[in-house]
């Protein structure tokens, strides 16, 4: 093997031009591979993050729903029914029960849900609709009562957080976080106050700790962040009150299966992520697929450059495959010559793509990228995933593999004495 | 060995080609050669001679009849099996030089040494330097193939067809190529390689001259042994 891989290398050498210009294509290919997919899926990842970051894999609340029956419907469903198939009823007089939005028994649920081994963090919430008043403006604004340190751990909180600091969210009393647009419209900064009403009259005065930045500009003119205790005080309801509590999964992919078992088990509405946010998903995926089936076609296409150059080096070694054949090397041993030349071209190509790859990813990775949409964003993403990496060289020794067995059969065929006696 | 001791053994060799209409071009060929023996084959142009070494070198295996070299007969082994005979038992020199240009003088007399295996790499160069200073190239070892006369490239395919002591030594038109001057010392050189190193040659020439010279002459006539 080491006597034939010396005949590959000789015969490489000698035709060392056209060996490099077929594992230049080979470079190029795995260089453009690696970057696009890098560059995608950083991109991906930055996307998808903006929404599922913040986004509960499972969130429980309590919806207003029409009344599920009908007094109608339970005097038929009585049995006098049996006679008569199901018909559509159209007496419906009873309107959905006035209840407060919150989840019942709240705390017992938390309590169950941390004790689930398939939980990763549970963390409430407490959503009340308030006007802010400006002069003789008022503001209609979403204060969001969350356990501030809890969505710093698990929603990237502070990432999204442009001024301030969440730790005194956390620890003040009558404190704020408002969202960038907000706080731009009442042109209140950090230590300024704003005035609140909730939607049950009541008035009280908070301090701004921090702006908040999300990205999506709508929800940054309504969106504010309070600590919960400071909401349930506000709004004077006790500490057991929720309108939300939001799960995060172990596995994401469980939370579809999850969410359905704990709408059942606690009597709310669960909503999975998945559900939610279903396009993500697909562009995510529409978007990959391109991308590989952009590099696929780059490699193929690389593919083609080593099958022409090993042909025609092969038309013109014909005379040196005979005397090989003719002094002993077997048909399988001038096929494993030539092969082995397709796979160094190979090798050697797609070593020095991964590298112009990485630099190229690299480059990318520093091209400056400001954009107010994305507050935590200074340059172009890059997902440096060593799979990309995997995924290219396996598919480079494929490509090169198959391209150098079609003219290396062909070689192991030619026929010695028709060479020599042509002559 | 076989019991005859025949280094090469033809019986009764048949070939046609089927191109476009069916030929005979051999027509029950049979003959032997013997250990240290060195035999040419003579015939006019088309009586089949060339045909017939290219069907004993086994690199051609289209054909009926019988062939053993060295003892073992060669009908129904596969082509590495073969390849490696060609390797071990047979050595080539061919009307037109066939040497790789890729490669140095010393590189191309190595390389079936190095197919073979049976020594180091180091023992096949040494033996290789041996057999180039025995025909006086010694000092173009390390030239490219393409930088050496026709006369030169002839004694170093020699060298080659000598790298693993083949049992016998094959040549087709070997001085075919080369003037009256070079064609003196190759046929020296096959004369030498037959008498001392007691090997068996044999080859295929249009030369009268260098026919008349060798221990036997077959002469072949459309497709049969007529001398």
């Amino acid at each position: 093997m080491r006597l034939l891989l010396s005949i590959s290398i000789t015969l490489l050498r000698a035709k060392l031009k056209q060996s490099i210009v077929a594992a230049v294509g080979v470079t190029f290919s795995i260089a453009m591979f690696v970057t696009l997919l890098g560059f995608m899926n950083g991109l991906n990842d930055l996307l998808d993050g903006l929404i599922l970051n913040r986004t509960p894999h499972v969130r429980l609340y309590n919806e207003l729903k029409a009344s599920p029956e009908q007094p109608i419907e339970s005097w038929y469903d009585q049995g006098v029914g049996t006679d008569f198939p199901p018909t559509h009823h159209f007496v419906r007089s009873v309107k959905p029960k006035d209840e407060l939005p919150r989840l019942r028994n709240g705390s017992a649920i938390m309590k169950a849900l941390e004790n689930d081994p398939r939980v990763l963090a549970v963390s409430p919430r407490l959503v009340a609709q308030v006007f802010f008043n400006v002069g003789t403006v008022d503001l209609n604004g979403q204060v969001n009562g969350i356990d501030v340190m809890q969505e710093v751990r698990y929603y990237q909180f502070s990432d999204y957080l442009v001024q301030g600091d969440p730790k005194d969210l956390a620890s003040g009393n009558n404190t704020i976080v408002l969202g960038k647009g907000l706080a731009d419209m009442m042109e209140a900064g950090i230590g300024e106050t704003v005035q609140v009403t909730t939607a049950t009259g009541e008035r009280s005065i908070l301090r701004v700790v921090g702006i908040y930045q999300s990205g999506i500009a709508d929800y940054d003119k309504v969106q504010c962040y309070a600590n919960i205790k400071n909401v349930q005080k506000l709004m004077s309801r006790p500490s057991s009150y929720y309108t939300d509590i939001n799960v995060k999964m172990h596995d994401l992919l469980q939370a579809p299966a999850a969410a359905k078992e704990f709408a059942g088990r606690f009597g709310v509405d669960a909503l999975d992520i998945q559900t939610a946010n279903a396009q993500f998903e697909t562009g995510s995926d529409v978007r990959s697929i391109i991308s590989y089936a952009v590099g696929i076609v780059l490699l193929i296409v690389a593919g083609f450059g080593i099958y022409n150059i090993l042909n025609m080096m092969i038309y013109e070694k014909l005379d040196a495959i005979a005397i090989l054949k003719a002094t002993g090397f077997s048909g399988s041993d001038v096929r494993r010559i030539f092969l082995l030349l397709s796979m160094i071209i190979g090798i050697c190509g797609g070593i020095a793509g991964l590298l112009f790859g990485f630099a190229l990813q690299t480059l990318i990775d520093n091209v400056p990228f400001v954009t107010a949409a994305l507050p935590t964003v200074t340059t172009f993403p890059i997902d440096y995933n060593p799979k990309y990496y995997i995924i290219a060289v396996t598919f480079a020794l494929l490509t090169t593999w198959v391209s150098g067995w079609f003219p290396a059969r062909k070689a192991s065929k030619v026929d010695p004495v028709e060479i020599i006696r042509g002559k | 060995m076989s019991t005859s001791g025949n280094i090469l053994e033809v019986r009764n060799v048949s070939k046609s080609f089927h191109d476009p209409v069916t030929v005979p071009v051999l027509k029950g060929v049979s003959l032997e050669v013997k250990p240290g023996e060195f035999v040419s084959i003579t015939g006019k142009s088309g009586c089949g001679k060339s045909t017939l070494l290219y069907i004993l070198s086994t690199m051609d295996t289209d054909y009926e009849g019988d062939l053993v070299i060295d003892g073992e007969s060669t009908h129904g082994l596969d082509g590495s099996r073969l390849a490696e005979i060609r390797n071990e038992k047979i050595g080539f020199v061919f009307q037109f030089h066939y040497l790789l240009t890729e490669f140095s003088v010393l590189k191309n007399v190595m390389l079936p040494g190095l197919k073979l295996g049976r020594s180091s790499a180091a023992e096949v160069e040494a033996r290789a330097m041996e057999l180039l200073r025995d025909l006086d190239m010694q000092d173009h070892a390390l030239k490219g193939a393409n930088q050496l006369s026709g006369g030169q490239k002839q004694r170093v395919a020699i060298a080659r067809a000598l790298i693993n002591d083949p049992a016998i030594i094959m040549g087709d038109e070997p001085t075919g190529n080369l003037d009256s001057k070079n064609s003196a010392v190759v046929f020296d050189i096959f004369r030498k390689i037959a008498s001392e190193h007691k090997r068996s040659l044999l080859v295929v020439t249009h030369d009268n001259d260098f026919a008349g010279r060798t221990d036997r002459n077959i002469l072949m006539d459309d497709g049969r042994v007529v001398g």
